[in-house]
């Protein structure tokens, strides 16, 4: 025992040494991590708490981590062909087996759950591609993922307009192309998600205040109008400019004691509002219904034409005006169906994100947004140039609240209900996550962004129970390969050469690059 | 009164376990300048590990009470400790150095990853505990109406803190370890440059910092005897508010400031509403950081221009 | 030695008035005093020199003229066209944009990630913001803030010329070599149309060359721009050439104000560069800095 303890501790001088070390330590260490938490599993049963063992889970999860701990070692050293036959291997075994026993568990792997035979078998495709990869440029270690996405990502910049004017005649199209419910939804939820990173960019990406709970916003703008649609019968039209205003009332409130804070304070303290507002909305039920929230919130009307099969106060409805007008001019049919209100809500969001985006753009090339940005550079500078930070601060952060109430109300609006439960902290994050591994500042890195976290997670709804966990490690992998985010790569606001000029640098840079 | 000294109580022993919390992230903050927002799962992962060992002891036969304290509490420090090593080796080292909100934005990811591996592995029900420690003294006269208690329990989690914190103090002010840790925390490069293994340091501080939040996870185990896979958010956000109320950086601000909550949250409970101790607690710090900005023993930063 | 002082006089010498003046300023840090009841002025369109031995309060002086610190004691009245203003009273972004008094600093700060040009067009940001309907005509993208816009480039496009950087224009800020930086803060600082420019050691870092190029550029801004200036420097070959006025600090405390002519052979400005006489291990830096002092 002692023996072995001193090989290890020893630095091995020879590739097949250090390699095997680096096996032997992951695998013991990947054991350990394991041997409770995984090896064995409490029941709680009515006469306590009991126990099973799963060890043959924990030991089939250190062996695959230390081969791959292996593997990863010997691409690097550029050693490719045993790698590329082992993940071959062991991908088709797994994932082979899986396949073939369908529904019942026949894989090699001891795993209850299939999903976590899947990520093994991918995981194992993945390694096998480096592999590749590795072989074709001779043993030179694998390219890192960097270089390339930097160009990809100036590149996308520089055909934004192109790829904008695409995103936008597809999401216009959506509805009529995939007239589902199910992919109409997804496209709510991915616009949402769009428009409120949109929103915290100006904060986060822009003026550079780490907001940890935009959440807050987001829920004041719901019950902004769930309340006054409740207690005034207020229509969403009419509430939704207030939901705005209110969320940047708030901001402007919250924010004027703490904005002058350093960042990290700033994201505890807006960490501490954003549980604040969720705990006086659970609390204070007589007002805000407590932890049952609000129902029957209304839902947006057409020029005032419900999307109903019958108008509740016996009025006209949305299919009753429009269906005979189609009929008359285009010769279609229109009947009463619930996908017309969803398609509603998915133009209305639509029109919402896009004159967010316009306008944050906007700002961005106005004095306030440089002073955004000169502000997150360096403040002290910006003093010394006669910008006052607080006020440049309290706009960016309630011009950020206010995005985030459109967002709220709008959310109130498709649900029909809402409770403290929708505005968790974790809701806060997604929408950070959301900035930053699109690229801080980033227009499109956001939609890239929320269709990767948001829209990703939705079409892998078998995931079931792992799409959080998949969620989490997706956000610190995409991290560990592009800290500054997906697409950073950031044009200036304001050019003396135009633009010709600038691409020219760029290609000149990325020929120095490459050369 | 009587009631004030049963909050009293009650407050320290839960700001013991806040402070012992809060070391772990204003250590790794103080060191590496990030917040470690995995810090709460952590501290639950070494619940986790407490009920699991208990378990396994109960089965094992060992029932004599000190010694099973022992194993539990070797057993849940130790894998936390490791827990905390491996989530700073996979998700934080190759972050380090680069942009400011990246390593912020992979903790998070960490604190959802731990808190979600957590439910899969075992359940997202509460896991319930028999007391292990139970009785204690009545403080007050028995016809006062109200009899104030002092579980051992209670006893066992204050001494323990102060005899962690004994031993922490030393460590970090006598030992070399400990001075390779302070050098990092002022100037990495130049510790680099004398010789100071600063990855390995840095390693150490989160193992510190897990092992601590190890025995919190213990003491909550033994204190609520209940414990699932969410509890490490609260306590974190309130552990990282009491790092902050202290002054981020500084070890005793960070018990200081883990006293204050756990007082804070008591006496408001007892005299005030349950409902809104939470908002209590923001609400002073935010009092707090508007009128000291630095936090209780946070050192003032003069601005160099 | 009034021949060296000859060229250094400004062509408007003779209607010299104080721009600026520092009535009994005194700093303490805790118990450290880090300036003890200084008092100078600083003339309009004159360059104004302060020097010293490191730790000798230079800095300080400056961060409380910019609100950067607040003094313990004394007085800071800036004699702007509108009447004077105190400036130890007023919020540090106010004294840039209302008492119009630029500053750069010791360790450059620049915006690394935006463009040069975007350095100096943030730098107009008062003006722009007032032109743009504080944001709303430029959200509309009327006329008038296009207008401004324009203008504001074009007066970012004459600094970019006179310190040599239009063609680094649209690339960031961040990448510009070392010299290059100092002039753009410099630029920087003067695209706020300053009454009075604080440069704290403008010098540092350069080569002789490009510490030429500085002393031209000063010169300038004092001729053409009409702008007084207050230099902090190190390197007494830009201080000793271009100031017309010199103000001694050492430990807080000042030693001697005068022409550069008088200051040099002042002697207690001697002692405090070159120590007592029997100080034998000075560095061979500061006896390098002072060749002139002694003859």
């Amino acid at each position: 025992m002692a023996g072995v303890v001193a090989t290890i501790a020893r630095e091995p001088k020879s590739l097949g040494g250090r390699i095997a070390k680096d096996m032997i330590i992951s695998g013991i260490i990947v054991f350990l991590l394991g041997s409770q938490l995984i090896g064995i599993e409490t029941i709680d049963d009515p006469k306590g708490l009991r126990f099973i063992t799963r060890y043959d889970d924990v030991f089939v999860a250190a062996l695959v981590v230390a081969l791959g701990r292996a593997g990863m070692q010997m691409l690097r050293a550029g050693i490719a062909w045993p790698v590329l036959i082992g993940s071959v291997a062991f991908a088709v075994a797994v994932i082979g087996s899986t396949l073939i026993g369908g529904e019942r568990d026949l894989s090699l792997l001891p795993f209850s759950n299939k999903i976590v035979d899947w990520i093994f078998g991918l995981t194992a495709v993945v390694f096998a591609l480096r592999a590749l990869v590795v072989q074709r440029r001779g043993g030179a270690p694998a390219p890192r993922g960097g270089g390339v996405m930097d160009a990809v990502s100036a590149r996308t910049q520089k055909y934004s307009r192109y790829a904008a004017g695409l995103m936008i005649l597809f999401a216009i199209l959506l509805p009529v192309l995939f007239p589902e419910r199910r992919i109409v939804d997804m496209g709510i939820l991915v616009l949402t998600y769009c428009m409120l990173g949109w929103g915290l960019n100006v904060v986060v990406g822009l003026a550079g205040l780490l907001d940890l709970g935009f959440v807050a916003f987001y829920a004041v703008g719901a019950y902004s109008y769930a309340l006054f649609a409740h207690y005034f019968d207020w229509s969403f039209w009419g509430c939704l400019p207030l939901a705005g205003a209110m969320a940047a009332f708030f901001g402007i409130v919250l924010g004027f004691p703490v904005l002058r804070l350093r960042g990290d304070y700033l994201a505890i303290v807006t960490l501490g509002f954003g549980e604040m507002i969720r705990v006086i909305l659970i609390n204070w039920w007589w007002f805000t219904g407590g932890p049952d929230g609000i129902r029957d919130i209304p839902r947006p009307s057409f020029l005032g034409l419900p999307f109903e099969r019958q108008n509740p106060d016996g009025g006209e409805t949305f299919h009753s005006v429009v269906g005979p007008m189609l009929q008359s001019v285009f010769d279609i049919e229109l009947t009463f169906a619930p996908l017309h209100r969803i398609v509603y809500l998915y133009y209305i969001i639509l029109i919402l994100s896009m004159v967010t985006c316009v306008f944050t753009l906007r700002l961005r090339r106005l004095p306030i947004g440089r002073a955004w940005e000169a502000l997150r550079e360096d403040e002290t500078a910006c003093r010394a140039l006669g910008i006052n930070p607080r006020n440049t601060k309290l706009t960016a952060f309630s011009i950020g609240a206010m995005i985030g109430g459109f967002g709220g109300a709008f959310f109130a609006t498709r649900q029909g209900f809402i409770s403290p439960e929708s505005f968790t902290f974790i809701e806060s994050a997604v929408i950070l996550a959301i900035v930053v591994l699109g690229g801080l500042g980033s227009q499109l890195g956001v939609v890239l962004a929320s269709t990767i976290l948001i829209g990703l997670p939705e079409v892998f709804r078998e995931l079931a129970d792992f799409r959080m966990i998949a969620f989490g490690a997706g956000m610190v992998l995409i991290m560990i390969w592009r800290p500054r985010g997906l697409l950073a790569h950031r044009d200036p606001t304001v050019l003396l050469h135009g633009k010709s000029a600038l691409d020219r640098r760029d290609r000149a840079m990325a020929g120095e690059g490459s050369g | 009164m009587d009631l004030f000294i049963q909050l009293l109580i009650n407050g320290l022993t839960l700001g013991a376990i806040y402070g012992l919390i809060a070391i772990g992230y204003t250590m790794v903050y103080g060191i590496i300048g990030m917040i470690n927002f995995a810090h709460g799962d952590i501290y639950m992962i070494g619940a986790f590990h407490a009920v699991i060992t208990f378990l396994i002891l109960g089965v094992a036969g060992i029932t004599w009470v000190p010694l099973a304290l022992m194993l539990m509490l070797i057993m849940s420090v130790i894998l936390t400790a490791m827990y905390g090593w491996t989530v700073e080796r996979v998700a934080y080292r190759p972050l380090r150095g680069s942009f400011r909100l990246a390593p912020l934005i992979s903790a998070i990811g960490m604190s959802i990853f731990l808190q979600n591996y957590v439910q899969l592995a075992q359940g997202a029900r509460n896991k319930p505990l028999q007391p292990l420690i139970k009785g204690g003294f009545t403080l007050s006269a028995p016809d006062a109406g109200f009899a104030v208690q002092l579980g051992y329990l209670q006893i066992f989690i204050v001494l323990l803190t102060v005899a962690l914190m004994v031993v922490f103090t030393l460590l970090i002010t006598r030992t070399a370890l400990g001075r390779q840790q302070r050098a990092c925390e002022q100037d990495q490069k130049m510790a680099a440059l004398l010789g100071v293994n600063v990855d390995r340091t840095i390693s150490i501080t989160f193992i510190i910092g897990a092992s601590l939040a190890g025995v919190a996870g213990l003491m909550v185990t033994l204190y609520y005897g209940v414990v699932d896979f969410f509890i490490g958010f609260l306590a974190g956000i309130k552990a990282f508010t009491a790092a902050v109320l202290g002054g981020i950086g500084s070890i005793p601000g960070a018990m200081l400031g883990g006293l204050l909550i756990g007082l804070i949250e008591a006496f408001w409970s007892g005299y005030f509403t349950v409902e809104y101790k939470d908002v209590a607690v923001f609400a002073i710090l935010i009092l707090v950081l508007i009128f000291r900005p630095t936090g209780l023993l946070g050192k003032p930063e003069i601005e160099k221009v | 030695m009034s021949v060296a002082a000859a060229p250094n006089m400004s062509p408007h010498a003779s209607e010299i008035r104080p721009l600026l003046a520092v009535e009994h300023l005194t700093m303490r840090f805790g118990g450290l005093v880090a300036i003890d009841d200084v008092s100078f002025e600083a003339a309009d369109r004159q360059i104004t020199g302060i020097i010293g031995p490191n730790g000798a309060g230079k800095t300080t002086v400056f961060n409380c003229l910019t609100g950067f610190y607040k003094p313990t004691v004394g007085r800071l009245v800036m004699h702007h066209p509108a009447g004077p203003m105190m400036l130890e009273q007023m919020e540090g972004f106010r004294i840039a944009k209302d008492a119009r008094i630029a500053r750069t600093f010791q360790n450059i700060r620049l915006f690394p990630a935006m463009s040069v040009l975007e350095n100096l067009i943030v730098a107009q940001h008062n003006q722009l913001m007032r032109a743009s309907g504080y944001s709303l005509f430029g959200l509309l993208g009327l006329k008038r803030y296009r207008a401004a816009e324009d203008a504001a480039v074009e007066k970012a496009r004459r600094w970019l010329d006179k310190i040599g950087l239009v063609a680094q224009a649209d690339g960031p800020a961040g990448s510009l070599p070392y010299g290059a930086q100092r002039r753009l803060e410099i630029a920087r600082a003067m695209c706020i149309d300053p009454l009075l420019l604080c440069l704290d050691e403008p010098a540092a870092g350069l080569n002789p060359r490009e510490s030429g190029e500085l002393n031209e550029l000063l010169i300038s801004i004092r001729d053409e721009e009409k702008t007084a200036v207050l230099l902090i420097e190190h390197d007494m070959s830009v201080v000793m050439k271009i100031s017309d006025h010199i103000v001694v600090l050492d430990y807080g405390r000042k030693i001697a104000d005068g022409p550069p002519a008088t200051v040099r052979n002042d002697p207690n400005v001697i002692r405090a560069y070159l120590g007592e006489e029997e100080d034998e291990d000075l560095p061979e830096v500061v006896k390098q800095d002072i060749p002139e002092v002694s003859s």
